[in-house]
């Protein structure tokens, strides 16, 4: 990457955040066992292996998703982006991967820059993957055939594109929440979380 | 010179002797602060000690004010004093209900209502999802973490749970025993009582004290004593001879209470069901006996063209189980009011004669069969959907099975060739344990009231018993706790 460069951009932050969600959400599907992991390829991104997925579907869905992410961000009108993971036969919500992301609205257009390395972000992006991953340690399992949904909470005037929906916030109940590391491009600040479904010790 | 100062701040520091710089004030010096700031206000801190002391000496009150407004007032009457009541703020806040609620505090209070029951402020912000099915995963997928997850607990039959001596506990002559296979000559009495049927004679061993009693002996010299079968409250024992009688003995006053006889040949197995006793005999008919009537022979079961040698009713009294030397293996229902009396399940599985037989205590409708020297099989069935769930070749005739409770297994009593005891787990069938110590063929096998040690009887005349299932001394006291708390029969059925 252009380390060179001095300041990071609207533009370039948009794209940064775009690509990480891009990543975390396929790390999220492969670590909790959402598709069969033989669908998942392995690539190296962020000087650590991540897995894709192959499934031309899903790929499709994705990359639908994180383009119109791409778009809000540059707007600065996403505030949050959350990963739902619910039951197939009960449409019960199990998990819920809360994504908050901050914008600093008074940056516009391609003009203004800030002051971080690109290095510096991707160092935060690591460790948030990292986290990622190492939830499978204490997360339940998700012993039922799972399905998941995202939800993009954005401005209350952003206009509806087409194929979009609004939704409901799909909360859990009684649900246990584990806050996860925050990154920031200075312009983008997400906050990750995470809630999953309490489960009653035996 | 740098090294020396570090050489320095070291010394320093294992020193112990220096103040610390960055470190909390130790517990004295906090003290000693303490105590200087109360010097310097010692009038306040007199009077707070007063007023917390924690054993009043004024009569209980819930503070000094309460106490002192009697001596103001000088009487034991009630007298409302108006001036220090805040009848201004009382009839303002009483009025006010009626005033019009300020709009404001009312979206402020659902602004945080929202974002308390939905994590966000639907005035500010809307959820938007992409439409369109959700994506599945593949049908059959089942999540392969599940791995991962269950590693947590040790595969149950990798761990060695307890050590299982291989020699008997005890050994016990059996002297002029009958080496017959198809006769059911041991069982042992809830009133840890074990009756040995030897020749024409029966003994009772107190497996308590270890006292002898010769119950009963046949008249004739020619007949002997094919089968033996305990009550289930252990006072009365039924004898099946070789005459075709069924003999019912009260054994605390050692007498004979009835001899039945229906039968046409000799009887060698018994089974116990409250008070309905089935016997099987060598005719291969099956008799029903109600123990309290005089006309006691209530139904007959016929079934079998052969010698019936095994005969085991269900734990819970549904099912009689029979086995016989044509190699089948019959489940009979239960006796009901003019209900159906065939056969459930008829087995053909087994080669050779089934003469073991198990029903399962802890799992209904779980039974286990052995076959004979040209069969070799323990066969676990499920007599509900009348399927063989498991089937294992043992290499050697199987005399007798029996379930053991206190670690979940089955052991089986072999003849030929190996002659022995062997313990298996259940449900995996994996070898927990063999004891090969006796010299002839196992015949029988019993398990003690207590379910921690097993009985033998062999054809090398003598009867040995396996402490095997021995419960460690804490889970045993958990388990007396158990059944403790879950006498109810709600509790019971839950089990």
């Amino acid at each position: 990457m252009s380390s060179t460069l001095k300041g990071i951009t609207l533009k370039g932050s948009a794209e940064l955040v775009a690509e990480f969600f891009s990543f975390g959400i396929n790390s999220i599907l492969y670590q909790r066992g959402i598709y069969p992991p033989e669908t998942f390829t392995r690539v190296t991104q962020y000087d650590m292996s991540l897995y894709l997925t192959v499934d031309p579907n899903l790929k499709t869905y994705l990359n639908d998703v994180v383009t119109q992410l791409k778009g809000w961000l540059f707007d600065c009108t996403v505030q949050k982006l959350v990963l739902v993971i619910t039951c197939l036969e009960t449409n019960e919500v199990l998990e819920r991967w809360q994504f908050d992301i901050e914008c600093d609205k008074t940056i516009t257009g391609s003009s203004g820059t800030r002051e971080k390395s690109i290095k510096a972000i991707q160092e935060e992006i690591r460790s948030v993957i990292r986290q990622i991953t190492a939830t499978v340690t204490f997360l339940p399992l998700l012993e039922t055939a799972c399905s998941f949904d995202l939800l993009i909470y954005t401005d209350k005037d952003q206009v509806v594109p087409e194929k979009w929906e609004e939704s409901g916030p799909k909360m859990i109940a009684d649900s246990e929440e584990v806050r996860l590391r925050t990154f920031t491009t200075t312009i983008h600040k997400v906050s990750s979380m995470v809630a999953y479904k309490r489960t009653d010790c035996i | 010179m740098a090294q020396f100062v570090f050489e320095n701040d070291m010394h320093s520091l294992l020193k112990l002797d220096m103040p610390i710089t960055n470190a909390p004030m130790a517990r004295w010096q906090r003290k000693s602060a303490s105590a200087n700031t109360s010097a310097l206000s010692p009038s306040k801190s007199m009077n707070r000690s007063l007023g917390k002391s924690k054993t009043p000496n004024k009569t209980p009150g819930k503070n000094g004010k309460l106490q002192c407004t009697p001596s103001k007032v000088g009487g034991d009457r009630y007298i409302p004093s108006r001036s220090n009541k805040q009848m201004d703020v009382a009839s303002f806040l009483l009025s006010k209900d009626n005033e019009p609620v300020d709009p404001n505090a009312s979206t402020e209070m659902q602004k945080a209502w929202s974002v308390n029951l939905n994590g966000y402020d639907v005035e500010e912000a809307k959820i938007l999802h992409l439409g369109g099915k959700p994506l599945n995963a593949p049908e059959g997928y089942q999540n392969n973490l599940r791995v991962l997850y269950s590693q947590v607990t040790t595969p149950v039959s990798m761990k060695k749970s307890r050590y299982i001596s291989t020699v008997p506990d005890r050994i016990l002559d059996a002297p002029d025993l009958r080496n017959d296979f198809y006769l059911n000559l041991l069982d042992w009495s809830s009133q840890n009582l074990l009756a040995v049927a030897l020749h024409n004679s029966v003994y009772l061993w107190d497996a308590s004290q270890g006292d002898i009693t010769l119950l009963m002996k046949m008249e004739q010299e020619q007949d002997y004593i094919c089968s033996v079968s305990w009550v289930k409250e252990g006072n009365y024992l039924a004898i099946g001879t070789s005459d075709g009688k069924v003999q019912l003995w009260d054994v605390e006053k050692q007498k004979r209470l009835r001899s039945m006889a229906s039968h046409t040949a000799r009887v060698c197995s018994l089974s116990w069901n409250n008070h309905i006793l089935s016997s099987g005999s060598r005719s291969g008919h099956i008799h029903h006996h109600d123990v309290r009537v005089p006309d006691h022979h209530i139904f007959t079961l016929t079934g079998h063209s052969q010698e019936v040698c095994g005969l085991k009713w269900s734990p819970d009294g549904k099912y009689l189980a029979s086995g016989g030397n044509d190699n089948l293996v019959y489940v009979w229902p239960g006796l009901t009011e003019g209900g159906n009396q065939g056969a459930i399940n008829c087995f053909t599985s087994h080669q050779g004669a089934v003469k073991a037989l198990a029903w399962c205590p802890w799992q209904p409708n779980i039974l286990a069969s052995g076959g004979g020297t040209s069969d070799r099989h323990i066969r676990i069935w499920n007599t509900h959907t009348g399927t063989c769930t498991n089937s294992l070749d043992t290499q050697s005739q199987i005399s007798s099975l029996v379930f053991a409770p206190n670690y979940k297994e089955l052991v089986s009593g072999h003849g030929f060739a190996c002659d022995g005891l062997v313990i298996w787990k259940y449900p995996s069938m994996t070898k927990v344990a063999e004891f090969l110590g006796h010299e002839g063929r196992v015949l029988n096998l019993t398990l003690s009231p207590d379910c921690s040690t097993v009985a033998s009887v062999a054809a090398d005349e003598t009867v040995r018993l396996w402490k095997c299932f021995e419960l460690d001394p804490l889970t045993k006291k958990a388990k007396e706790k158990m059944a403790k708390s879950t006498n109810s029969i709600i509790h019971q059925g839950i089990r």
